[in-house]
């Protein structure tokens, strides 16, 4: 009962799948769709660790319903690399030394990714807002900063080399 | 945490959400932004049978300038309150306030009119709606309808709105020429909700106060408006002295529930606090 069938495009693949209305959109990914990126934490809104990008906004995967995402273009920490050559935001991370356990890393990436396509220039404190609804408990925000400024260097860089 | 099971609707107006809340009956509930129905639904403090996602439905979402009205889709975003280029011209309060609402990813969801219509008095938006005379546009089966702020929040989670109606638009006026204003929130860290809040709206005619506004947040069963506290400030040039008479007064109807941010007596002291930097704040800014 209450099944309906989703459509979305689901990092860069079109995809029909057959949902229960309650499945909330963390659960799908990780159990319907096996991407296991997304993670779960606190399950109510409050530590980012399942962000992931719907119609080009950060969204919580935890707080949001799968059959939400009819038509839809979702993308997770799955869909960032491309052609095995990492993302600029995962390759900062790497570099800056932007994890630690690594739990809230994939939540990270993607409100990382998203805050710096609509603010590619950002001051250290707008970094701190845009990624104020993402907790690190191993409290690594100093490196996770830096990652950000780094990742937003390198995109400005890639964009200039390509313009 | 999985919420109990529900049917799923997803009407694409105004007319058919309407229709299905008033075939459906009481075991239906609007989903708007879903960070406080969901939330709740996992607890099983709601317990809907349908879901009626009103998402899908563009009248409802944006702002609109129809004549001196200022017109706010119920489903607008807070990050788009926040970034909206009307509302920070007209009614800056608004982004300004909304920027103190929970975080980037829940203000992408967040709606204005969710957080009103929630009736929630630890929600930012109602104190908000009073502190700007705000109308609701409210839509039922039979008729469409307009309840000043004023005379929309009856009680902790208990507003106008009927099981069948549909808050659609939140209209407000611009700011009087030269109007300062602010929103004072002590919370415990980002996404909380307040241990106390006020938000103040002033303008002035020389020296002396014209206009005012005095709204409190989570500090009673609704949002309240402190009526004595502006009677205090209305039409006197405001000094400190005055100042600390309003925010007394303004102490003097809170009556916030004691929870994990505080007891009474604490968060009743925070609010003289917040309404004396509010009205510093607003004052700073009116010309």
């Amino acid at each position: 009962m209450a099944k309906q069938i989703v459509k979305m495009n689901l990092n860069g693949q079109e995809i029909e799948q057959l949902v229960d209305s309650r499945t909330l959109l963390v659960h799908f990914l990780r159990e319907q769709m096996n991407l296991t990126g997304a993670h779960i934490g606190c399950e109510t809104s409050q530590c980012g660790v399942c962000t992931v990008d719907i119609d080009g906004e950060s969204v919580k995967a935890c707080t949001h319903l799968a059959v939400q995402c009819d038509g839809c273009e979702v993308k997770t920490v799955e869909g960032l690399a491309e052609g095995g050559v990492l993302h600029a935001v995962q390759e900062a991370f790497y570099e800056e030394h932007g994890l630690q356990c690594g739990y809230c890393t994939p939540g990270m990436l993607m409100t990382s990714y998203r805050f710096l396509q609509d603010n590619p220039n950002p001051t250290e404190d707008e970094i701190r807002i845009g990624l104020s609804g993402n907790l690190c408990r191993c409290t690594g925000y100093q490196n996770i900063v830096k990652a950000v400024k780094s990742a937003a260097v390198k995109l400005q860089q890639k964009e200039s080399a390509t313009a | 945490m999985i919420p109990p099971s529900f049917e799923y609707h997803r009407p694409s107006s105004v007319e058919e959400a309407v229709g299905l809340l008033s075939s459906l009956g009481s075991e239906a509930k609007i989903l708007a932004g879903g960070h406080s129905l969901l939330p709740m639904m996992k607890l099983r403090f709601a317990e809907p049978e349908h879901l009626v996602d009103i998402n899908r439905i563009p009248e409802l979402k944006g702002v609109r300038v129809i004549g001196d009205d200022i017109v706010i889709g119920a489903m607008t975003s807070e990050s788009a309150v926040i970034t909206d280029p009307v509302l920070n011209a007209k009614v800056p309060l608004l982004p300004e306030a909304a920027k103190n609402i929970a975080d980037p990813q829940v203000r992408n969801r967040g709606t204005i009119g969710g957080d009103i219509a929630h009736g929630d008095p630890a929600n930012d938006h109602p104190a908000l709606a009073l502190a700007c005379d705000a109308i609701m546009t409210i839509v039922g089966p039979n008729a469409t309808r307009q309840v000043p702020a004023s005379e929309f929040f009856l009680g902790t989670y208990w507003t106008a709105l009927e099981e069948t109606d549909i808050l659609t638009e939140i209209t407000v006026k611009a700011f009087p020429q030269g109007a300062g204003y602010a929103y004072k929130k002590l919370k415990r860290k980002t996404g909380d909700w307040a241990t106390a809040a006020c938000a103040v709206v002033v303008a002035l005619s020389g020296d002396s106060v014209s206009h005012i506004r005095i709204t409190l947040t989570n500090l009673g069963p609704t949002a309240l408006r402190a009526h004595d506290a502006e009677s205090i400030l209305m039409g006197k040039s405001i000094n400190d002295d005055l100042i600390r008479q309003a925010a007394a007064k303004a102490m003097e109807i809170c009556d916030p529930a004691e929870d994990l941010r505080g007891d009474a007596e604490y968060k009743t002291a925070m609010a003289g606090q917040m309404v004396q930097r509010a009205i510093n704040e607003a004052l700073a800014k009116a010309s």
